[in-house]
């Protein structure tokens, strides 16, 4: 692994609206005073007269967004996860949310894997709230190649968009020529007929290591991909129930409301089979390196491992 | 203020008031209070000020309306259904199952309105959002809103008025409706923003004042704003709750409150005749 290229996706986000500026001039960026932490100072100094810093006033930028989207004009909007989704909520939901506003939410320092700053700013519960807002899609790429492409699709929905990015870097799995990034599609990276393990961004990583090893000990484990909360690939879910009768879902976040939840929401009302949630269990975080936070948490390849064994005996 | 638009106006607004009360009096519920205070200002905006047209309420060039204080949509929904964006009759199913007018304002579904609001200190935001819009396109196009001044105690005006004075968004009117009362009561006894004009010139706005229920203070006012460059505005109106109804003028009660039948004849008698006086 030692030629493993690392990325943070907030990196990629900065990078992908750069890009995204080019193509579309009349594109503009908000930021609530944190451009350099969610990496669109790239924007800001390539189209200065696009870039707006609203100051440290996330229900303002949100309502900002509004009003600019409501004259018709395309917006991102950019804070930390716990500001955007989390402070700024309600404006979310009723400003934008409410009246299906195209504003695109770039939330960056998503998790656990925030670090040092410990649990004021470690948001293991946004996926939970934007996706319980009728009309919003939530997205949570798993790396560089995803979170790029994310950006650019999210450009053509037309309808709000949370889309999750991270501090951390992480491996670069997708292969970039031949990526294809299609919103609400699950992504089947490796078949398997014992279990599935559906994972979503960084733990998509662990998810692939974890079957490697799980084959090596005889057991055969599908990994898909959902980079797409909502709306959520209902189908490779059902499918996956219905051939592997086990799945364990995987999430930096709260085991409460995320892709744990979402996915349970799927076969409970289709094939109830069942469903193992491996994520950050009704619990603050604390302050620490990342990689020890992660492999804590449980939110690794080896805890994905040991849960899938213990889990087996549930297979009727 | 020319006496004949005057008097036209006069007219104008004892009809938006009668079909307020009628509105709310159909719907059983929704606050009669606050729309009464603004009815003036509406009518003022929306039948002398404000560059609108009925038959093509998206038109890009046109003046933006946001009310920030969502609660007060019967007299937003009477102004715009006289205006000709809807017909009358949809007043009258306001807040029912199926109908167009919600009870707070809903861009999606209702011409004329530009922006859904009714979660206080929202509505600001997106007006002074709507305005940067309106610089960056050089559109000369204008944005008006209105507050409740109990609207004031939420922090995201504050925010809004930071940002809006800090762009120099002198294409925002931001109107405050000071009828001194929110629903538990006075404003100086439940949690006082005052002083009102003082916090928006500390903001960078340039601060007018204007009697709400005279056209030509009104008039005055929005002219004067009319003039300010570099400066958000912000027009400070010295308003009366319930305006025009005497049981509800300065009455917190008729907040959000429908009247009964009886109550209802009586305000009907009380705007009719007032009306009638001005022929």
């Amino acid at each position: 692994m030692a030629d493993v290229i690392k990325k943070a996706t907030r990196d990629s986000y900065g990078e992908a609206l750069v890009e995204l500026g080019k193509v579309h001039d009349d594109l503009l960026v908000l930021v609530a005073d944190l451009a350099d932490a969610t990496k669109v100072e790239g924007f800001k100094k390539a189209y200065p007269e696009r870039f707006f810093d609203c100051g440290i006033a996330e229900a303002n930028m949100m309502g900002i967004a509004a009003g600019l989207a409501a004259a018709g004009k395309k917006v991102f909007a950019s804070s930390f996860a716990m500001f955007a989704a989390g402070r700024a909520y309600e404006i979310v939901r009723n400003s934008i949310g409410y009246p299906h506003l195209p504003v695109k939410i770039g939330a960056t320092h998503a998790g656990i894997s925030v670090g040092e700053d410990g649990a004021s700013h470690q948001c293991c519960e946004d996926i939970a709230l934007m996706r319980t807002i009728p009309g919003m899609t939530v997205i949570n790429p798993s790396d560089d190649i995803e979170a790029k492409a994310a950006v650019f699709a999210a450009m053509d929905i037309d309808g709000p968009v949370y889309i999750r990015f991270g501090r951390l870097a992480i491996p670069v799995i997708n292969d970039f020529d031949g990526y294809k990034f299609e919103v609400g599609k699950g992504v089947l990276l490796r078949d398997g007929t014992d279990v599935t393990i559906i994972a979503s961004g960084l733990l998509v990583c662990e998810a692939l290591e974890a079957a490697k090893t799980l084959e090596a000990d005889g057991i055969s484990a599908r990994v898909i991909n959902i980079h797409t909360i909502k709306p959520i690939d209902e189908e490779i879910i059902i499918k996956a129930a219905k051939e592997t009768g086990l799945l364990i879902t995987a999430e930096e976040h709260s085991v409460i409301g995320g892709l744990g939840s979402a996915v349970a929401d799927v076969v409970t009302a289709t094939v109830p089979v069942p469903v193992v949630k491996i994520g950050v269990n009704d619990e603050f975080g604390h302050s620490g390196p990342a990689p020890e936070l992660l492999k804590e948490f449980g939110l690794s390849a080896e805890n994905i491992v040991k849960t899938v064994k213990a889990s087996m005996s549930l297979k009727k | 203020m020319d006496s004949e638009l005057k008097k036209r106006l006069q007219q104008q607004a004892a009809k938006i008031r009668m079909n307020i009360i009628d509105a709310v009096y159909s719907a059983k519920s929704g606050h009669p209070g606050g729309s009464l205070s603004i009815a003036d200002t509406l009518t003022y905006l929306y039948f002398a000020k404000m560059h609108v047209d009925p038959k093509n309420p998206k038109m890009k060039e046109r003046d933006r309306f946001v009310l920030s204080k969502g609660h007060c949509a019967p007299g937003l929904y009477s102004t715009l259904a006289e205006r000709g964006f809807f017909d009358v009759s949809e007043l009258k199913k306001l807040r029912q199952v199926g109908a167009m007018l919600q009870g707070h304002p809903d861009m999606k579904h209702t011409p004329g309105v530009d922006m859904s609001t009714g979660s206080l200190g929202q509505g600001i935001s997106a007006a002074a959002g709507m305005a940067l819009a309106g610089k960056i396109d050089s559109a000369g196009y204008k944005v008006y809103t209105i507050l409740g001044d109990g609207e004031l105690e939420e922090g995201q005006v504050w925010e809004a008025a930071m940002f809006a004075g800090h762009n120099k968004l002198d294409n925002l009117v931001a109107i405050i409706d000071n009828n001194g009362l929110q629903i538990d009561g006075k404003l100086s006894d439940v949690c006082s923003p005052m002083p009102i004009t003082d916090k928006f010139a500390a903001f960078g706005w340039h601060v007018i004042t204007m009697n709400a229920h005279d056209f030509d203070s009104i008039e005055k006012a929005f002219d004067e704003a009319e003039k300010i460059q570099y400066q958000p505005v912000a027009i400070v109106q010295t308003s009366v709750k319930g305006k025009g109804v005497s049981f509800m003028e300065n009455n917190a009660g008729w907040h959000g409150k429908a009247p009964n039948a009886e109550q209802y004849e009586q305000a009907m008698t009380e705007l009719k005749t007032a009306a009638e006086a001005l022929n």
